[in-house]
C-alpha cells in the first residue's frame, strides 16, 4: 500500500533531504518493537549516511499503551523548540516512564525551555498532530508498531531479519 | 465469502457468559464483523488491539464492530480484560464455530475463523467483504473505505 499524505513541511525529518530513500516510520513509544526498531534504525542512518532520508510519524495505541500519547506530545513540544529528534531518541532510550514529571525532566535535561514545553504539553494542537499522524497511518493501511514505508509505499516484510536492510541497500 | 448485496445472515452468540447478541439487535446500524482465528496473538501487532484504537472512527460512521473466534465466552472475557477491549467479542463456540460456518470463513483444517471481513449497512445487506490472507493483519483502511462509500449512498 502508498502511503496516502507524502512526506511534507509537517513532517519531522532527519538526514539529507534528497537522499535515495525515504523511510518512514510509523511508532509508538511504548511499544517494544519501537523501541528496538529505534537501535536498528540508528544502524541504517549510520550505514547508509546521506543516502538515507529518516521521517517519524506517531502511531500510538492508547489503549494497550496509555503513555504513548503523552510522550508523542512532548516530541511535538520539543520540535517548537528544534529538537523533536533529540526527545524522539531520549525517550526511545529512556522508556521506562512517560509520567509527566518525567517528560518535563527529559525536557530540562535536554536544555529546553520548562514552562514553554510544559504548557505545549497541554496545547491541543500538538494532540491534534498525534492524531492526525494515526488517522493518516490507518489510512495508509499501518496495522501495527512499527510499520515502515520506503519511498512511499508499505515495506511487507520484516524489519528486523535483515530483510528490509537489504531491501535499502538496493535502492542506493 | 458470502456476496456483496446479499442479506447478512441472523445469529445470535454469547457475548458475556450471561447475554446473547444478535445480528437482528444492530438494526439501524452499520455493522462491522470481524471474524479472526484466536484470542492471545501477540500484543502490538494485534488485530483487536488495533481495531481498539479505531472504534471513534467506526463510530463517526455509524458502525459497531463485533469480533467473532471460536473461543469461549470466558476466554473472551479474560482477553477482552487484558486488552482493555471497547467493543463486543462473540464466542462462536457452541457448535464450533458455527457462524464462521454461516459466512464461509470457516477453516476446517485448523478448527479456526479465517482472519475475514464483512461490513453489513442499516439494513443488513452486505456492503463488503474482505478474506486476508492468513497471518496478515488486514487493518482498517478497508473498513473506512466501504463506510465512506456508503456514506455517498
Amino acid at each position: 500500500m502508498a502511503l496516502r499524505k507524502p512526506v511534507d513541511a509537517d513532517d519531522h525529518i532527519e538526514g539529507n533531504i534528497h537522499a535515495a530513500i525515504e523511510l518512514v516510520e510509523y511508532g509508538d513509544y511504548q511499544c517494544p518493537h519501537c523501541q528496538k526498531a529505534y537501535y536498528i534504525v540508528k544502524r541504517w542512518q549510520r550505514e547508509f549516511g546521506d543516502n538515507l532520508k529518516l521521517v517519524f510519524r506517531n502511531f500510538p495505541l492508547e489503549n494497550i499503551h496509555p503513555l504513548a500519547k503523552p510522550a508523542a506530545i512532548a516530541t511535538e513540544a520539543a520540535a517548537r523548540q528544534g529538537k523533536f529528534w533529540e526527545m524522539h531518541d531520549h525517550l526511545f532510550e529512556n522508556h521506562d516512564d512517560f509520567s509527566r514529571g518525567k517528560l518535563v525532566q527529559f525536557a530540562e535535561e535536554l536544555g529546553l525551555n520548562v514552562t514553554d514545553f510544559s504548557k505545549d504539553l497541554e496545547d491541543p494542537e500538538l494532540s491534534a498532530k498525534v492524531d492526525a499522524d494515526f488517522y493518516g497511518g490507518m489510512r495508509s493501511g499501518v496495522n501495527a508498531t512499527p510499520t515502515f514505508f520506503v519511498n512511499g509505499e508499505k515495506f511487507e516484510g520484516s524489519w528486523d531479519t535483515g530483510e528490509l536492510r537489504d531491501f535499502l541497500q538496493n535502492l542506493i | 465469502m458470502l456476496a456483496t448485496g446479499s442479506i447478512a445472515p441472523e445469529f445470535s452468540l454469547p457475548v458475556t457468559p450471561d447475554q446473547f447478541l444478535s445480528l437482528s439487535e444492530l438494526k439501524g446500524k452499520r455493522v462491522i464483523l470481524a471474524f479472526y482465528p484466536a484470542d492471545w496473538s501477540p500484543v502490538c501487532g494485534d488485530q483487536m488491539a488495533l481495531y481498539n484504537e479505531m472504534l471513534k472512527f467506526f463510530k463517526q460512521h455509524n458502525a459497531e464492530l463485533l469480533g467473532i473466534s471460536v473461543d469461549g465466552k470466558w476466554c473472551h472475557t479474560a482477553f477482552s480484560q487484558d486488552r482493555k477491549l471497547h467493543f463486543p467479542l462473540l464466542a462462536d463456540f457452541e457448535p464450533k464455530g458455527a457462524v464462521a460456518k454461516l459466512y464461509d470463513v470457516f477453516d476446517e483444517a485448523s478448527g479456526e475463523s479465517k482472519r475475514a471481513l464483512y461490513v453489513i449497512d442499516e439494513e443488513g445487506v452486505i456492503a463488503w467483504s474482505y478474506l486476508s490472507p492468513k497471518g496478515v493483519n488486514p487493518g482498517a483502511d478497508g473498513i473506512l473505505d466501504a463506510l465512506e462509500q456508503l456514506n455517498t449512498k
